[in-house]
């Protein structure tokens, strides 16, 4: 699914990511875990392509293409979904009308039809279940006037409904009390299948005792200095992120 | 102190002729004329006029248009009678009858040009024309007055509510020379009247023309206004509008500005909230390209205790551009318990283009509520980010972000074929407008 060799990645000509090794298969979770400042965000963003992250050296290797060569939009029409750390509030631009061009973009570039309005409206509440997103959410402006909680609930709701092949999950754990992690935790569970890779980028261990990963990384100093499965994120949370920076040193 | 260049513009207007003509009117003319020969014409020393140059107007020589035929299709892409409105058509300043019999309104409503008004009626029109606007402000308005051609008279009787929009529509054709006109209207709603009224100005495109129109509006108490003003002049036009407007106790007015045409214009809006409980609520649009300059002065002066302003000015530029706003709130030491909030914000479009945006709050109460804010940004390239990772494509999240920030203000139109107007003409401007369209029905 994902094949990251060697990824070197600057910002304002700072080397930020200073080769990074990550390998997710279709259907694996991965958490990269690590300490502010380690690289985790530039990661996730430098997958969507957000401008001003420059690949400088390595690869990214996504369903067999070069990930690297793509604009933002198409990477999303590829499979490709970022839930933002911060999602932006766009007044003016309303919630469900971005969803419903978002998704009938990927589905023409999929060569699937295009939904119209009422069987877009019929998958919107069967996926507004899933994080229990209340009914006004259809009718406002993206995420404009939500609380930090439902700003990062209404990211997964786009997840649940554009089904990407590859989400990365920036800090979705953030900003939520422990019922509104759970609920998001739910929704991200019943959206696993497969087909479908998932990578977690996390501060702390608490995202991981909902949604269980089949890998954990750490992050530091834009380099993954040691991978393991689950139990890795209960050692990091117990230990905290010294000890790895020493055995790795 | 006269300049010979002022009192030569005088001698060669050729204007159409002076309307209203009663002899009432000659005195204020005359004062009027006066006015303007000792001002002349704003220049960039002008506190009030730093920021626009009015050179281009003041050099050149205007006549009549009369005698150049208005273009039938420029004038029905303006009209909205077809919308249902009671319609009045200004062709070159001069009322024409409009083809289609307009829709009748409630008894006692007067809505007709000045040029028709009979005895009675010139006796309203003596009682208020020429005390909303103040000819002292600058020369432009003492011009008006000195040379005002047709306009509306429109007269609301107490208690009256009229649910027709009226509408004013004034069009001009450039001809060979440049033309001009100096439309001037009076609105004035009774105790508890409502109405709403539309001044649509247009043109065409292929010659220089100048509008400088002044309307005077006054509100009875309780009245409620509903005025929108379209400016949508030809691309060579000079534009000048001015709205004075006087209210009385609890009457609310609610204007929206909109500019759009025209090489060189300024919208100015002038209100007295003169009594408790009055309440003003401004929104404004202004979209500029190319190398138009389109300039926002607006004035709200709170004289008694609780009253409340509300504006609300935006604008986007592209090209080589240039805007001003200047919004000047003044709460007089009486105005306790008043309450003023203003916000302007801008959107710069093009390295080239420029906004000049100036709040002015002069507070002489202590117990007042009063918060202004401007912005001036281009787009935000998060939220272009956001988008394109929802798989629009960057040319369309660029569209979709301007439109999106001009129906902050559109979105407020209570009449909707005015609402589909504007977005029509934002949309218009921007590519993928088709796409776009489709997202924010």
């Amino acid at each position: 699914m994902l094949e990251i060799k060697n990824l070197h990645v600057a910002v304002d000509g700072k080397e930020i990511l200073k080769g990074v090794n990550l390998h997710v298969r279709p259907g694996e979770v991965h958490a990269i875990m690590g300490p502010n400042g380690s690289g985790k965000s530039t990661l996730a963003n430098v997958l969507a392509g957000r401008d001003g992250y420059v690949v400088t050296k390595g690869e990214i290797n996504y369903l067999g293409r070069d990930l690297t060569t793509l604009e933002p939009e198409e990477r999303a029409r590829e499979g490709v979904f970022l839930a933002f750390q911060y999602p932006v509030e766009i007044p003016g631009v309303n919630n469900i009308y971005l969803l419903k061009a978002a998704l009938n973009a990927i589905r023409k570039h999929r060569g699937q039809p295009e939904l119209d309005a009422v069987e877009f409206l019929a998958l919107v509440r069967d996926r507004m279940g899933l994080v229990k997103m209340p009914e006004d959410f259809m009718s406002r402006s993206v995420n404009e006037g939500f609380s930090g909680g439902e700003k990062k609930r209404n990211e997964i709701f786009q997840l649940a409904v554009l089904e990407p092949r590859l989400a990365i999950l920036d800090e979705t754990d953030s900003g939520l009390d422990i019922d509104a992690l759970r609920v998001v935790a739910d929704g991200v569970n019943s959206l696993r299948n497969p087909e479908r890779s998932l990578v977690l980028v996390t501060h702390y261990q608490r995202l991981l005792d909902y949604i269980i990963p089949d890998q954990v990384h750490v992050l530091s100093d834009g380099r993954i200095l040691k991978s393991g499965g689950k139990e890795l994120a209960l050692e990091l949370e117990a230990r905290g992120y010294d000890w790895v920076r020493a055995a790795a040193a | 102190m006269s300049d010979p260049a002022v009192h030569e513009f005088l001698e060669s207007w050729r204007g159409v002729t002076p309307v209203p003509g009663a002899p009432w009117f000659a005195p204020q003319r005359a004062a009027a004329r006066q006015a303007f020969q000792a001002r002349g014409f704003p220049t960039l020393h002008d506190e009030d006029w730093k920021y626009t140059d009015v050179r281009p107007i003041a050099s050149r020589r205007f006549g009549s248009g009369t005698e150049t035929g208005v273009d039938a299709g420029l004038t029905a892409a303006a009209s909205f009678s077809a919308a249902g409105a009671h319609e009045l058509l200004f062709l070159n300043g001069q009322f024409a009858t409009a083809a289609d019999p307009a829709p009748a309104l409630p008894a006692g409503v007067i809505v007709m040009p000045m040029s028709r008004a009979d005895a009675r009626q010139n006796e309203s029109l003596a009682a208020h024309l020429g005390r909303y606007a103040d000819i002292n402000k600058h020369g432009f308005l003492a011009l008006n007055t000195a040379l005002a051609g047709d306009g509306a008279l429109i007269f609301i009787p107490d208690n009256v509510e009229v649910t027709i929009p009226v509408s004013l529509l004034f069009a001009s054709a450039a001809g060979p020379q440049p033309t001009g006109t100096c439309p001037r209207n009076l609105i004035i709603l009774g105790r508890n009247a409502a109405a709403t009224v539309i001044e649509c100005y247009t043109g065409t495109d292929d010659g220089e023309y100048l509008t400088n129109a002044v309307t005077e509006v006054r509100l009875g108490a309780g009245a409620r206004l509903e005025h929108y003003r379209l400016q949508q002049e030809g691309k060579r036009a000079y534009h000048l509008g001015n709205l004075s407007v006087q209210q009385d106790q609890d009457s609310r007015l609610v204007s929206h500005a909109f500019a759009l045409g025209g090489a060189l214009a300024r919208n100015e809006i002038d209100v007295r909230l003169a009594a408790r409980g009055a309440q003003a609520v401004l929104n404004g649009l202004y979209v500029a390209g190319e190398r138009q300059h389109l300039d926002n002065h607006t004035r709200i002066d709170h004289e008694q205790p609780h009253t409340t302003s509300a504006e609300h000015y935006r604008g986007v530029l592209t090209g080589r551009a240039r805007a001003v706003f200047n919004g000047k709130v003044v709460v007089h030491k009486d105005a306790q318990k008043s309450d003023a909030r203003q916000v302007n914000a801008n959107l710069l479009l093009s390295d080239d283009a420029e906004v000049d945006t100036k709040p002015e709050l002069e507070i002489y109460a202590d117990d007042v509520k009063c918060s202004h804010g401007a912005t001036i940004g281009r787009l935000d390239d998060n939220m272009l980010f956001y988008l394109r990772t929802r798989a629009i494509p960057a040319a369309v999240a660029r569209s979709l972000l301007i439109y999106a920030f001009a129906e902050e203000v559109i979105q407020p139109i209570g009449f909707a074929p005015i609402r589909a107007r504007l977005e029509q003409r934002v949309l218009g401007r921007l590519p993928d407008a088709e796409v776009i369209r489709e997202f924010v029905q």
